[in-house]
């Protein structure tokens, strides 16, 4: 098997709400899945179906190819949207407690923890009460019980906020070591530059149903549509030259620097191939600039979700 | 999974005791409550000890040897004063009152006549008293007058009690019945404020859950009805907890009260303001000692074992249902502001409970009323226990009746507790929606 996790048809509603319509999804093992939408698109119905703790109304979910059942708990980390702590317990003993449900013996959740706390440089919190961290301080502590148990799988639910700019990059590059050692995470977030970075693969989930899922460098390619930004260097007058590569082409855009006698514009091409209008252009002047313009993934997004909704 | 119930039940017990108002409560508690006990005693005594002292100014023939000091009054006569003088000089020696019997031709006229004068209202135990001993006297009077002699009239003044016993031919006393009832109701009030006090500590902890966002966390590991019982469970063994360490200090506690201030309890416990026909008919009768006999051995034969294993089981079951309700109670809203609609409904059983007891099963511990309420699942954990005492099968509670009460609670119990496990299970993962019942009737087909 190589994926972690195989998500069936699975739907789910709640009275006359429907939270989940007939998703399937394969998460492979390995990598790291970004699960996106818009908020209440149905993300977090879907990771809760995921942790067992709603259980979906028809579909099916296979963990490591089993059917999902209460064991593979323990190899599932998760962190909520909605996380926080007991606010009057202190640390030490609240890490060992929740590290302690997700099967730890308490030997081995001690040594592990002592690992995390002087990792990340918070060996001296351990006696502290979570009412005395500050909100950044209590998410490290969240976030190291989430990976104690060395889940297989860990989920993700927007993980970022709450974070100041540095201990995100922390936690971020936890994220990729995690990756790294064999362990594959779903990351869910309607935050789209955090997800170019990260996920290899996307699923995209939009009113309770997923309109798009794949490899994001195939889904990328699929939705790039051969536009290019060229910059010239010319010596010629620029109004005449645009007039004529506008007939040529499909010119959706230009400006013209006098000073630097620097002419920039976009330009859509019938196919990728591009071989032929360099030629053309090199002939006529110097070309200081051409790229592929490679749609982000929030264009995507947005294009997807407006088309979608256009369609109805 | 017994692992996981095993830890959870250990942190809610753990969070409650350390918490310092926990801490608080259970030293203080004790305290303040023998400190009030010593101090009603006190009071009480002080209150007893005061003897009142009535002077009689009498110019009549008769009254000589009628009035008696008693324990609470004492008699000065005054001779040879005119009622002016008198009235100046008791008010001036503080006395409580005057009693004023003037000349007569015979008992009645000066009987007529006669006055009480005090400087407030007088108390009424105090002139039912003095018209007591007047009024016999002029019974007296008037029998002699008919030809009946002093000895015949002390025949015929012999006070009367009747006889009882039960149809097996057991002689019983008065005023057993609600002693039973009070020892019975005894363990039910304390099912009721147990249900009460550690009924709310659930629902605040499970709100406090809900408000610190950890409640997802926790139910990623374990299933929330684990989480709810867990809960339940190590919240009630907190409450155990600090209910022996009452009852054994408070026990301590007064041991040294009254060794310390000699106070008598007992003298007491006559004053206070138990019901009327139990304790005073009792203290009147118990200074016999066959009756006193029969008490000891009517208590003694109060069903001990049974009562304490019903406790048990009413115990535990009631519980568990109430705190159920309040675990779904503080799933289902965000704040402890909003709970006040909820929490109506489920007190209302519980006092009702009480109240019907206290007055049913006092007056008929098998009537219909308190049959009923002994079988209604919500109710029955108090009055059951109420009705207990009187033992099981003839002149006790039907066998059958007890049966079918236990049966219902633990068919409510399933029911209630399932209910209450899905609106708990839906509500913690519910924000900023203040709940109505239609909302939480809808929660429960999720």
């Amino acid at each position: 098997m190589d994926n972690i996790l195989v998500a069936k048809n699975v739907s789910k509603s709640y009275g006359n709400y429907t939270a989940l319509s007939n998703i399937s999804l394969n998460i492979p093992k390995n990598c790291i899945y970004g699960l996106l939408g818009p908020n209440g698109a149905g993300k977090t119905s879907f990771i809760r179906i995921i942790n067992q703790i709603t259980h979906p109304d028809t579909g099916e979910i296979l963990f490591n190819g089993e059917p999902l059942a209460p064991q593979h708990i323990s190899y599932i980390g998760y962190l909520p949207e909605e996380r926080g702590l007991y606010k009057s317990m202190k640390v030490g003993e609240q890490a060992l407690y929740l590290a302690q449900l997700k099967g730890l013996s308490k030997a081995e959740a001690k040594k592990r923890l002592k690992y995390w706390f002087d990792r990340l440089d918070i060996g001296d919190w351990w006696n502290k009460k979570i009412q005395e961290l500050s909100k950044g301080m209590a998410q490290k502590i969240q976030f190291i019980v989430t990976v104690l148990h060395e889940p297989k799988l860990l989920i993700f639910d927007e993980p970022f906020s709450g974070f100041d700019p540095i201990n995100a990059n922390i936690i971020k590059d936890e994220i990729l070591q995690l990756k790294e050692k064999g362990t594959s995470i779903i990351f869910s977030t309607h935050r789209m530059e955090s997800v170019e970075e990260l996920c290899e693969y996307i699923a995209l989930i939009h009113k309770s149903e997923k309109i798009l899922d794949g490899k994001l460098s195939e889904i990328k390619k699929a939705y790039k549509n051969n536009i290019f930004n060229v910059g010239l260097e010319i010596q010629q007058d620029a109004d005449a030259l645009m007039e004529n590569l506008n007939k040529n082409h499909n010119i959706l855009s230009s400006s013209f620097d006098s000073v630097e006698n620097q002419l920039d514009f976009r330009v859509q091409l019938p196919s990728s191939h591009t071989a032929k209008i360099l030629a053309e252009l090199s002939s006529v002047a110097n070309v200081n600039r051409f790229e592929e313009t490679i749609p982000s993934a929030n264009d995507i997004f947005i294009q997807t979700v407006n088309k979608k909704d256009n369609d109805r | 999974m017994i692992g996981k119930l095993g830890l959870i039940i250990r942190r809610e017990y753990l969070a409650k005791v350390r918490n310092r108002s926990f801490i608080v409560m259970t030293i203080l508690s004790p305290l303040l409550i023998v400190g009030m006990i010593v101090l009603i005693a006190y009071l009480t005594k002080i209150n007893d000890n005061e003897k009142r002292v009535i002077s009689i100014l009498n110019e009549s023939a008769f009254f000589h040897q009628e009035f008696k000091p008693t324990e609470q009054i004492s008699y000065i006569h005054l001779d040879g004063l005119s009622l002016d003088d008198a009235k100046d000089s008791i008010n001036s020696m503080g006395y409580y009152g005057l009693l004023y019997l003037p000349y007569g031709k015979d008992v009645e006229q000066v009987a007529k006549s006669a006055y009480l004068y005090t400087k407030d209202n007088p108390n009424t135990q105090m002139t039912q008293h003095l018209e007591g001993i007047i009024q016999r006297r002029l019974r007296q009077g008037r029998l002699e007058k008919l030809g009946v002699s002093q000895d015949q009239f002390s025949q015929v003044e012999q006070p009367f009690e009747i006889n009882l016993a039960t149809f097996d031919g057991e002689k019983s006393v008065k005023g057993i019945n609600e002693i039973k009832a009070f020892i019975g109701g005894g363990f039910g009030y304390a099912i009721m404020m147990f249900i009460i006090i550690y009924g709310g500590f659930v629902m605040r902890s499970v709100i406090e859950e809900k408000t610190s966002r950890i409640i997802e966390v926790i139910i990623s590991s374990v299933k929330p009805f684990q989480l709810m019982l867990g809960k339940i469970i190590g919240t009630s063994l907190a409450g155990i907890t600090q209910f022996t360490i009452w009852l054994i200090s408070a026990s301590l506690l007064l041991f040294l009260a009254v060794m310390l201030f000699g106070i008598d309890l007992g003298s007491m416990a006559e004053s206070s303001n138990m019901p009327p026909g139990a304790m005073n008919e009792m203290s009147q009768l118990a200074t016999m000692d066959s009756e006193m006999m029969t008490y000891a051995r009517e208590i003694l034969d109060i069903p001990w074992g049974l009562l304490i294993v019903s406790f048990f089981i009413y115990f535990v079951l009631g519980y568990l249902i109430y705190s159920s309700i309040y675990a779904a109670i503080g799933a289902a809203v965000d704040n402890e502001t909003d709970t006040q609609q909820f929490i109506f409904p489920i007190i209302l059983p519980l006092m009702l409970a009480i109240y019907v007891g206290f007055f049913s099963v006092f007056s008929n511990p098998h009537g219909p009323i308190a049959v009923g309420f002994s079988l209604f699942p919500l109710t029955s954990p108090i009055v059951m226990l109420m009705r207990l005492p009187g033992g099981i099968g003839e002149g006790g509670v039907p066998l059958w009746q007890l049966l079918v009460s236990i049966a219902l609670l633990i068919i409510t119990f399933l029911g209630i507790v399932s209910l209450a496990a899905k609106i708990y299970r839906v509500g913690i993962l519910m924000y900023g929606k203040k709940p109505t019942y239609k909302e939480l009737i809808k929660w429960l087909r999720y």
